[in-house]
């Protein structure tokens, strides 16, 4: 293996007396945290907590990729997720399902050319998006494009709601929802295992994706620096554009699993789960995808946590201000790193 | 050629351009006044002449305009912070409602109660006149809130600052939602009372006008207010951070407080603005301060061109003309004339789609804003003007030079 490459674009190791030592407390306190959080929810809400932690993280990585190539906050990517979520469920319609399909090859079959379908649907909106909104506006003020974000999200509400109106359409829910496994004396559902599955399995490839393969690396090298990586030959325009397709792919894959959770959506549902997932995304350091696996987990927990202390209503505050309170002791987010300010 | 065709003759009477050029620059403060009393001026004529009225009535558009002023004023204050300071500010609305709701608690009965003051009961009729002084105080108490977001928060840069003052904009609608013993959650204060002039008597609803010159007293004391700030040595000091940071510190720049004021003076307009805009509207709810009014100043003051107060004043005016006028009024307008296919399309419902296209379209076409801070501009354009562009400067020197 070209080794030499491979390790110049990872991040420095940190100068530490024993890294392995530090690992282990790390883990330590992540899993002290977990099981104090499992005995004080309770086994269902610790697995509700995972599942919407999960699709968070779906969606926090798009917006962790895309900000880590081109510095872009992408308001619209909230909104290809809730585009996600009607592709989807406009697909299932149409082929004439409206409830749980008991048939397990036929569900099998069903799932993986539901979230084929819509990933690829999502991918090419959101390359479209960078094509028209984007890239025109690569040199521009930085703030420029935060403004046409702004504007494409608003376009995607509209059309959504021209199409599917105000209200809140219910998505088939082709996973069975009663099928339950016994953990102790407490039943969780299938579909439960199965969100929590999918994402990370989707986490793990892209993780193996952009760590070892060449199209990886040039989105790595482009991250770092852009015109040093177009003079080695990367092709930038075509790398934010791969960007953007797997990071609109994956909210489409956390919108195909939103439906299947929740079973209802509506337009403007990309907005607050949109700020959400990037909160998630700055809280675990933003460009890193760690970092926003990681965020979204936490935010997840976060708000079902409210929830169960009977904070419902007060979720939203108390996830902006965990946000706050963390980049105020670590400015660059949990995982993000250190680095001074580039000139 | 022209350059030397346009110059002064050396005796002569300079033209009127020139003259007024001129005086701009000796006397700030004075034309300003005499700009906005043009403007002032000249929309209500505006309004009373054919192309406008197909689309409402003088009044209804008076009463625009004056909504129209609000957001003038918001985006003045957020011009402060992201355009001259450089400090992106996604959460501006919450200043706004600060504003708004200190106002409430001074002018309602509901608001008296929660804070043991009876200031409505007391001046009855007149409660109106707490207005003028509430103006002064709502934009201490959200300078207040400015100060309490930004101590903490300053030292973050860049995109994070813009993160953690997202989250705040939306905590605080939150807070005010939520904590219903306090703020009435979802249905807000209502019963707010109208301004009060001796000699007028209290603002009404039937009447836009004293709201209207009201509106353009405090968009010209703003005005000025902000250029002065920026042509003093804060100004400067703000513009030295927002093009670097580190040179600005090391030049004896004390950053922290620098930020904290631009951030205090932004929130204080936006006070100013909520102040108001709860006196005209008499109800204020949580609803009235989300995220779409943060985005949409913020668009404004990036179109309008950020650094540069007249464009941005105009920027707002035509953003918000073109979301809350002519959209709204599209189809009175086809109706009227009576176009055959575009007659039967429902633009209300179009609105937002269409509002979202035109700051897409717009930020294409002119990424530096409508009227770039000629600063700005020259940074943006060095990399095309040092080659070409200056052979446009060079003779000019020379011409000056062999006089």
């Amino acid at each position: 293996m070209t080794a030499p490459a491979v390790n110049a674009a990872a991040p420095p190791a940190r100068s530490l007396s024993g890294p392995g030592a530090q690992l282990a407390v790390r883990f330590a306190v992540v899993g002290a945290l977990l099981i104090a959080a499992f005995v004080w929810m309770g086994a269902e809400q610790f697995v509700n907590a995972l599942t919407l932690g999960a699709i968070y993280a779906l969606v926090a990585l798009g917006y962790t990729m895309v900000y880590g190539i081109i510095e872009l906050i992408n308001f619209a990517h909230g909104d290809v997720f809730m585009v996600g979520t009607f592709v989807s469920l406009s697909l299932l319609t149409s082929l004439g399902f409206s409830g749980a399909v008991k048939d397990p090859v036929l569900l099998v079959v069903l799932l993986v050319g539901v979230f084929a379908f819509t990933m690829i649907a999502m991918g090419v909106v959101g390359v479209l998006i960078e094509r028209s909104a984007y890239r025109p506006l690569r040199n521009a003020p930085r703030l420029a494009p935060l403004i046409t974000a702004i504007g494409v999200s608003f376009i995607l509400q509209n059309i959504v709601q021209l199409f599917y109106g105000p209200f809140q359409t219910n998505a088939p829910q082709i996973f069975p929802t009663d099928w339950f496994i016994n953990v102790g004396e407490v039943q969780i559902p299938v579909l439960s295992f199965f969100v929590i599955g999918v994402a990370i399995a989707m986490m793990v490839s892209l993780q193996l994706f952009i760590g070892r393969t060449r199209l990886g690396r040039a989105m790595r090298s482009t991250a770092l620096d852009r015109d040093a990586a177009a003079l080695m030959g990367v092709n930038i325009n075509r790398t934010i554009a791969i960007t953007f397709f797997i990071g609109s792919a994956l909210a489409g894959a956390a919108g195909v699993t939103y439906g299947l959770q929740f079973g209802v959506t509506r337009f403007d549902l990309g907005f607050q789960a949109g700020l959400k997932a990037f909160t998630a995304a700055v809280l675990g350091g933003i460009g890193n995808t760690v970092g926003a696996a990681l965020g979204g987990f936490i935010i997840g927990f976060i708000e079902v946590g409210a929830a169960v202390a009977g904070y419902t209503r007060w979720g939203p505050a108390i996830v902006f201000a965990t946000l706050v309170i963390v980049l105020v002791f670590r400015p660059a987010g949990l995982l993000g790193q250190q680095v001074g300010e580039r000139a | 050629m022209s350059v030397v065709q346009d110059l002064p003759a050396p005796q002569g009477t300079p033209g009127f351009r020139a003259r007024a050029a001129d005086f701009g620059g000796r006397h700030r403060s004075t034309t300003i006044i005499i700009g906005m009393a043009l403007v002032g001026a000249i929309l209500p004529v505006l309004a009373s002449v054919p192309p406008f009225t197909a689309f409402q009535n003088q009044a209804s558009w008076m009463d625009g305009f004056t909504n129209a002023g609000v957001f003038v004023l918001l985006a003045l204050g957020l011009n402060l912070v992201v355009g001259v300071a450089g400090l992106l500010d996604l959460g501006y609305a919450a200043f706004f409602a600060i504003g708004s709701y200190a106002y409430a608690y001074a002018a309602s009965p509901f608001g008296n109660e929660v804070l043991g003051i009876n200031i409505v009961a007391t001046l009855g009729d007149q409660a109106g006149l707490i207005f003028w002084p509430m103006l002064i105080i709502g934009a201490l108490v959200a300078a207040a809130f400015g100060i309490l977001l930004g101590a903490p928060t300053l030292r973050l840069r860049g995109d994070y600052l813009a993160i953690v003052t997202l989250g705040f904009g939306e905590i605080v609608p939150i807070v005010f939602l939520n904590a219903d013993a306090l703020t009435n959650g979802t249905n807000g204060i209502g019963g707010i009372a109208r301004p009060y002039l001796p000699g007028i008597g209290s603002f009404s609803a039937m009447n836009p006008w004293p709201y209207y010159v009201t509106m353009l007293v405090l968009v010209t004391v703003v005005m000025i207010f902000c250029y002065r700030l920026v042509g003093s040595r804060i100004g400067r000091a703000w513009e030295a951070i927002r093009e670097d940071e580190l040179a600005a510190a090391a030049n004896g720049i004390n950053t922290v407080t620098t930020k904290l004021l631009a951030f205090a003076l932004g929130a204080s307009t936006a006070g100013i603005a909520g102040v108001f805009n709860a006196s005209k509207l008499t109800v204020v709810s949580p609803d009235q301060f989300t995220f779409i009014i943060s985005f949409t100043v913020l668009a404004m003051v990036v179109l309008g061109g950020m650094g540069n107060f007249w464009g941005v004043a105009v920027g707002a005016f035509v953003i918000y003309s073109i979301n809350n006028v002519l959209l709204k009024t599209l189809n009175q307008f086809f109706d009227t004339v009576g176009v055959p296919i575009l007659k039967d399309i429902d633009f209300i419902q179009l609105q937002f789609l269409l509002y979202g296209i035109a700051l897409v379209a717009m930020m294409l076409l002119r990424p530096e804003g409508l009227f770039p801070n000629s600063r700005r501009k020259r940074e943006l354009h060095a990399e095309m003007t040092l080659p070409g562009e200056d052979e446009m400067t060079l003779p000019e020197v020379t011409e000056e030079g062999g006089r």
